[in-house]
């Protein structure tokens, strides 16, 4: 009887750690005799939510016991999301720190690895056009291939897109999916409609799957713009997954120094809201447009 | 690429008329790849005028021409022209408000002294400047206490609390060195309040009758303690109920205050005791150094803590060249051409009213027609916070409101200008811009609160054009 009920309890904490839907046969076969008792259930289900620890404001976060100048660290927290006054365990971190630095750090991989939502490119009415690379694996891996349109995104984007624009604004991926998803729908409008304001024509927009910023060199070939914009992730960060960046070029080239194109980053709520970077994108290539200098030439 | 805006600060005070230059460096202090983010860096004070009697035609009204040959002068000596000054205040401060042609004076000095220098009155701008002046805001914050700035002049005393920085409060009372004038070993003037307090504590002031300083004295002494009772370091007697300025009210007395700061002319007479002798209490005529003498004799003053103000007489002046100009957002909308604009009322919207496009509508349709004389549309600056219209669809939503409410100043023949708290300037003007379909000049200033009863002055786009300087001027008196 002890026998059985250590067994019982060794199962549980197996099925427990191994996530029971997916792991089927032998864990089934080998844990039968005590399937009855399992289900009739020492376990309960609660409906209840665990709270989610992203939702926490660092900024209001103070964590320090027993501290001299809380009022004075507190305000001074208030300048910046860092990660201080979080006190300490000994040498190390508390354990709602630290688990709240790991859900930063997997909201950033997330960010990275998982595709954007087609539905909502769909939405936004864009169609999508993918680099030479053909998954994320090769994505991460091969920077260059990023950089380089394939041959049928090159034909696509002949055929849907007007030719030569005055400006040809489009979004990629980059490295952060969840900043497309976070910004796309404020910003892509709004410098469009700057845009429309300075009565500056916009060209066909579309979605660049794996895309990095220089293949907005290739699509400037492609599709002969005068200006091209593209709105693409930043590498995330531990504050923000969503952060993104505008970059701008004048009649840009295949090859042409990096020093030639113009960026504005930093575009999430947190940072520049994106309606307001968008118009002020807008106005950076009407600039751009009237002094036919773009980079490190164009003085903002 | 720092810019420089050198702004003048002209105070003609109750007693003394003084004037400042002073430069302010603004800069873009984000890197090149961010949207810009530009701050007045630096504040100097450049040049210090001496400092003048105010000249005085009668009891009752100011001899202009005097102040501003006063002006002149100064200007000249600081080798400054008008057309170099592109910021500033003119204020005319504590009892001069109140004679018959400050108005006058004050509109044709600003005019005079540059085309972006703004006139300002009210005792509740006055007593901020001077706590900005006096630097009492910074050592607040710096200090993280609660903090006063007791400008204390000729004719009132500007008050004004900061806790850790933030302005929590201002009062002004009718207790200043001048209330009592004195001429040749005799009282000349008595302030009529003054007179009934004195009367009130068995002191009888007779202009004519001989100055007696142990009798003034008392009188100094009731006024030190009705100070202290304005700020909440003695119990309310009932004494200091009439004694403030338009019949304002005492400073909130939470939370209490722990440190103060004194400004203004009396100032110097409390932070100077061996700067005179007993022979010598009247030197400037007045009950100023007697003043002086009682705050420092008074007990609830000692039980705080004491400090060094920045500047002591000129704090008001100081405070009305430096600290008046703020800065706008850096991402804003505006047209070429209609700036500066100046003495624009504030048309605001109240949060409230802001939360669907109905009471948008309602609430601009509602206020307007405060703004007109004799049925005609006077220009108009319509302000509200916009903390919730960050999205692209409800900009398009406020922005068609915007248009419906102020369909009457569209008509107009003013430009159509919003201020707004949260930094959707650019985005905004670019809205309006497309849906009046530019045939109607929007000026979209973001990063500024003003609120009913504000005036605004906007000047012309510096820093490369990204930025505007404004200043936002509290006329009100106390209410």
């Amino acid at each position: 009887m002890i026998e059985q009920n250590a067994l019982r309890e060794i199962i549980e904490q197996v099925l427990s750690e191994m996530n029971v839907e997916k792991t089927s046969a032998p864990v089934n076969t080998q844990a039968a005799p005590a399937a009855p008792a399992f289900a009739q259930g020492g376990t309960t289900v609660d409906d209840g939510f665990i709270p989610d620890i992203t939702q926490i404001d660092i900024r209001t976060q103070y964590l320090v016991d027993n501290p001299r100048h809380k009022e004075e660290y507190y305000d001074l927290k208030q300048h910046a999301p860092c990660r201080l006054g979080i006190g300490k365990a000994g040498a190390r971190y508390k354990t709602l720190p630290m688990l709240e630095f790991r859900a930063a750090h997997s909201a950033a991989q997330d960010a990275v690895f998982s595709p954007v939502d087609h539905d909502f490119i769909e939405k936004m009415g864009f169609f999508t056009v993918r680099s030479q690379c053909e998954n994320k694996d090769i994505f991460l891996t091969r920077p260059d291939l990023g950089r380089k349109l394939s041959p049928e995104a090159k034909e696509t984007l002949k055929q849907k897109c007007a030719k030569n624009p005055t400006v040809e604004l489009y979004i990629a991926d980059g490295l952060s999916s969840a900043a497309v998803a976070a910004n796309v729908g404020d910003l892509y409008p709004a410098i469009v409609q700057g845009l429309k304001s300075f009565g500056i024509e916009v060209g066909t927009p579309f979605f660049l799957e794996y895309g990095r910023v220089g293949a907005m060199d290739e699509v400037t070939e492609t599709l002969g713009s005068t200006v091209t914009c593209v709105l693409i992730g930043e590498r995330p960060g531990l504050i923000t997954a969503e952060s993104m960046s505008a970059y701008i070029t004048y009649k840009g080239t295949v090859g042409m120094p990096e020093a030639r194109r113009t960026v504005l980053s930093n575009i999430h709520r947190a940072g520049t809201p994106p309606v307001e970077a968008g118009a002020h994108v807008a106005e950076i290539i009407k600039k751009v447009l009237d002094t036919k200098t773009c980079g490190t030439d164009l003085k903002l | 690429m720092a810019d420089i805006i050198n702004s003048v600060g002209i105070d003609i005070g109750t007693s003394t008329t003084q004037l400042i230059f002073s430069r302010l460096v603004i800069e873009n202090r984000a890197s090149s790849y961010t949207v810009p983010r530009i701050d007045i860096v630096d504040k100097q004070v450049t040049y210090r005028s001496a400092i003048y009697f105010t000249p005085l035609l009668s009891a009752d009204e100011i001899d202009a021409a005097a102040v501003k040959e006063i002006v002149r002068s100064e200007y000249q000596k600081a080798k400054m022209s008008p057309d170099m000054v592109q910021s500033g205040a003119v204020i005319i401060t504590g009892e001069t408000a109140r004679k018959q042609n400050a108005n006058q004076v004050l509109n044709a000095l600003s005019e005079w002294a540059g085309d972006f220098v703004v006139a300002t009155a009210g005792p509740d701008l006055e007593s901020v400047l001077s706590a900005r002046g006096a630097g009492t805001d910074t050592m607040s914050e710096e200090h993280r206490t609660v903090m006063a700035n007791l400008d204390i002049g000729g004719g009132t005393t500007n008050i004004a609390a900061y806790n850790k920085g933030t302005l929590i409060g201002v009062t002004c009372l009718d207790i200043g060195g001048r209330l009592i004038k004195i001429e040749n070993g005799k009282i000349s003037y008595v302030f009529h309040k003054i007179k009934k307090l004195a009367d009130d504590i068995g002191v009888r002031l007779e202009v004519g009758a001989a100055a007696n300083a142990a009798a003034l004295c008392r009188v100094t002494d009731k006024m030190a303690e009705i100070l202290a009772e304005s700020i909440g370091l003695a119990p309310k007697t009932g004494l200091s109920d009439g004694m403030y300025t338009n019949d304002g009210k005492p400073l909130p007395e939470h939370p209490p205050i722990t440190e103060l700061t004194l400004s203004g002319g009396v100032a110097d007479c409390f932070y100077n005791a061996a700067g005179h002798s007993a022979n010598d209490v009247f030197k400037y005529g007045d009950v100023g150094v007697l003043l002086g003498d009682s705050i420092r004799a008074n007990r609830s003053f000692s039980s705080v803590n004491i400090l060094h103000p920045a500047e002591t007489i000129r704090a008001t002046v100081v405070g009305a060249g430096i600290h008046t100009t703020q800065i706008s957002g850096s991402t804003i909308s505006f047209p070429d051409g209609v700036l500066p604009i100046k003495n624009i009322p504030i048309l605001r919207i109240s949060e409230p009213d802001e939360e669907s496009s109905d009471t948008i509508i309602s609430s601009i349709r509602a206020q307007l027609p405060l703004y007109m004389t004799d049925g005609r549309q006077e220009q108009v600056a319509i302000s509200f916070a916009g903390w919730d219209k960050g999205t692209f669809d409800a900009l398009q939503k406020l922005a068609d409101a915007l248009v419906k409410g102020a369909e009457e100043v569209i008509k107009g023949p003013f430009p159509l200008i919003f201020i707004i708290e949260n930094d959707i300037g650019k985005a905004l003007g670019h809205t309006l811009n497309v849906k009046l379909d530019h045939n109607k000049y929007v000026i979209c200033i973001d990063g500024v609160r003003a609120l009913n009863g504000d005036y605004i002055d906007i000047g012309e786009p510096v820093c490369g054009g990204h930025v505007l300087p404004v200043v936002i001027k509290t006329l009100i008196f106390n209410s």
